[in-house]
């Protein structure tokens, strides 16, 4: 486990081929095969991209509402208005939730792996948590719905006597199983193994020399992971959490299950013990009834900004990792 | 075209003696027409499609599972994506019929006109038969309470949220006798466009008078909180208590949901077969021949009529371009509507088809050509 390269600032040129070998046929046929696949994904997802602006921007000249500050959702018709504001909300806050929990939560447990647990305990520790992604996210749905979210509703009550005086957290008589604030629980184990997977493999390459020189100057454990591990771990914890983020805001399915809808004339609240709807969920809901080009579109158009706001995320994830870079070692 | 006459009349032939062993077996032969009439249960060989509303999915299942029984050569497919969908598909040819929760609409809609669309594809004037008749049950989780009446005007004022606990005045003066806890009361929707949610709103609409002030439409447009599909609404009801939601009987049986008897007027009625029946032969019908689409009285109040039901339909051509699918379409119709296909219907949360109706639709069916 060195790879050490894929942090290290290497002032020498890239490694390139001196054409000595491009004729070969395996040379040829390799080379040719990893241009093709670099290049196809690159088509693919600017075709997804053109396809979903394709089809919602007819939808979305027809909007009468707000697209981006309406509460409104009602695409079909003659006069159809429809706005995100409230999927934009309920995808942010339970994205939040989920990474407030999960982040701090994957650290610890890849520092464990890593730093405390005896080698026969790691092992199998890494594989348990990495199990946790091989479950399918309808499962998670159903049993945070029937099994979980029964004991969840304490936690509101008990939050809500506390600190219910903050809009935040005032109860809006949501079944707790129901609430942003479980979803946000719920995902924020959907996302757990992601996080402590790419976090375990950096902090598993943080030199020896390091952390031997801060033991060797007197630090403790603790400080010795303070001044150490987790500066060099650093760009690899923000895209562990940038690659959960990613996935908090696009599951759909835990979601569609947990969360229940606003109504249509709810008030508008702060709160996450409220329901609430996300791009996808909303997205999934409505994909029975796609029953004309002109909804169908405004569905698409919510999917956009998903896509778009994705892309962000990943793209932010980037820089910040390729600026981090530059003050490691 | 011979070996068509040829293979019909296998079939016939086939069906004819399984018929007869299953009325030897069985002991209500009550109504032995299965092995009469030709047409009755005829078989065919290949595959018919049929794509639509999932309010009916179960029926047709049961209904294709047991024609495939009697007909092994026969696949029958059902492909469940909603009402709106079933019909796009109908008129882009892509399937053999469409099933819906509402007839083909003849008032432009975004901009198509279904039954004039759907008569272009066809070639011939399409038709809506009604065949599976699922009624809508208003289903609690009240804890000691097995019976509760709901009027149209206080099941309104649940829905919109403005009776909030289960023992207000307005619920109490309606159940006499029975005991009401104080557990406020959470109203369940679907969170998706559902033919349930448009019928029932009709239902308040028609029925709940000034209570009920919103439009029907498919989308839920009053309070309480969304859940998705049938089974997301009864999950909800079940594990809340004060829960009350709108859902297919079917789904209201199998999560042991208690099921609100409904007075439109008329006294209390009790969700069953036989109340629904009487509630589709009370419905006009405003089709004309055998397109047999059902304007229902929601409002009846018709003594032991039980009121908020949806009627599905088979969406067909009355002439199809190519005789073998019309062969196909007419047995496997046939079949369904056929009293032991029906009545095999309660058990799985539909009401069988009442038989005035039912003769209406075999009449219907045998005129497709």
């Amino acid at each position: 486990m060195t790879g050490r390269s894929t942090v290290d600032e290497d002032p020498r040129h890239p490694l390139g081929g001196d054409r000595a070998s491009t004729g070969r046929l395996g040379d040829r046929i390799f080379g040719g095969l990893a241009t093709t696949s670099g290049i196809l994904i690159v088509v693919l997802v600017t075709l997804v991209g053109v396809f979903l602006l394709w089809q919602a921007v007819p939808s979305l000249l027809k909007n009468e509402a707000n697209f981006l500050l309406s509460r409104e959702w009602s695409p079909s018709g003659a006069n159809p208005r429809f706005g995100i504001l409230e999927l934009a909300w309920g995808t942010l806050i339970t994205s939040v939730i989920a990474m407030i929990i999960a982040v701090p939560l994957g650290v610890a447990v890849a520092l464990f792996i890593t730093q405390y647990a005896p080698p026969w305990l790691s092992k199998p520790a890494a594989s348990t948590i990495d199990l946790l992604a091989a479950v399918p996210s309808i499962v998670y749905g159903f049993w945070g719905l029937n099994i979980a979210g029964q004991y969840f509703q304490p936690v509101l009550s008990g939050i809500d006597g506390a600190l219910g005086w903050l809009p935040v957290f005032e109860d809006q008589g949501t079944s707790a199983k129901s609430t942003l604030a479980f979803a946000g629980m719920i995902l924020a184990i959907m996302i757990l193994p992601i996080v402590t997977a790419i976090s375990r493999e950096v902090f598993a390459q943080v030199p020896t020399t390091h952390k031997e020189g801060a033991l060797a100057l007197g630090a403790t454990r603790w400080e010795m992971i303070r001044v150490a591990v987790l500066p060099y771990g650093k760009p690899g914890v923000i895209s562990a959490a940038m690659l959960g983020l990613g996935r908090a805001l696009g599951e759909t399915l835990a979601v569609l299950i947990l969360l229940s809808t606003l109504s249509a004339n709810a008030d508008w609240s702060f709160s996450i013990f409220n329901g609430g709807s996300t791009f996808a969920s909303r997205i999934a809901q409505g994909a029975g009834e796609f029953d004309t080009p002109q909804k169908t579109g405004a569905y698409i158009a919510a999917g956009l900004v998903l896509f778009v706001v994705t892309f962000v995320v990943n793209a932010t994830a980037r820089i910040v990792i390729d600026r981090r870079k530059a003050f490691t070692e | 075209m011979k070996n068509l006459r040829f293979g019909q009349f296998a079939g016939l032939a086939l069906v004819g003696s399984l018929a007869l062993a299953g009325c030897g077996s069985d002991d209500n032969s009550g109504s032995g027409g299965a092995t009469g009439g030709a047409g009755d249960v005829a078989c065919f060989e290949g595959t018919l499609n049929a794509e639509g509303s999932s309010a009916q999915k179960n029926a047709f299942e049961e209904a294709a599972a047991t024609y495939n029984e009697m007909c092994p050569g026969a696949t029958v497919n059902y492909n469940p994506t909603g009402s709106g969908t079933g019909i796009k598909q109908f008129i882009a040819g892509q399937v053999d019929f469409a099933g819906s929760d509402s007839a083909l609409k003849t008032e432009e809609k975004d901009g198509i006109v279904e039954t004039d669309a759907a008569a272009e594809t066809c070639g011939s004037p399409a038709w809506n038969i009604p065949m599976v008749t699922g009624p809508i049950a208003i289903s609690y989780n009240l804890p000691g309470v097995d019976d509760l009446t709901l009027t149209p005007d206080v099941a309104a004022e649940i829905f919109d949220g403005k009776i909030t606990t289960w023992n207000d005045p307005k619920i109490a003066a309606v159940n006499a006798g029975v005991e009401l806890p104080a557990t406020d009361i959470k109203v369940f929707f679907r969170s998706d466009e559902s033919g349930t949610t448009e019928n029932f709103t009709k239902y308040l609409k028609a029925a709940g008078g000034d209570a009920w002030s919103y439009d029907p439409a498919k989308a839920w447009p009053a309070s309480g909180e969304g859940k998705e599909k049938s089974s997301g609404v009864s999950e909800g009801v079940k594990s809340t208590e004060g829960g009350v939601t709108y859902v297919e009987w079917s789904y209201a049986k199998d999560n042991d949901l208690g099921i609100a008897k409904i007075d439109n007027g008329g006294g209390a009625v009790e969700l069953t077969g036989e109340t629904v029946g009487k509630a589709v032969e009370a419905a006009a019908s405003d089709g004309e021949g055998n397109d047999l689409r059902l304007t229902l009285d929601y409002a009846t109040q018709e003594a032991g009529a039980y009121p908020i039901l949806l009627v599905t339909y088979e969406i067909v051509c009355s002439q199809y371009a190519d005789a073998e699918t019309a062969t196909k379409v007419k047995a496997f119709l046939t079949h369904m509507a056929s009293p032991e296909v029906q009545q095999g219907l309660e058990e799985i949360g539909y009401a069988p088809l009442p038989s005035s109706v039912e003769e209406k639709v075999t009449t219907a069916i045998d005129a497709i050509s």
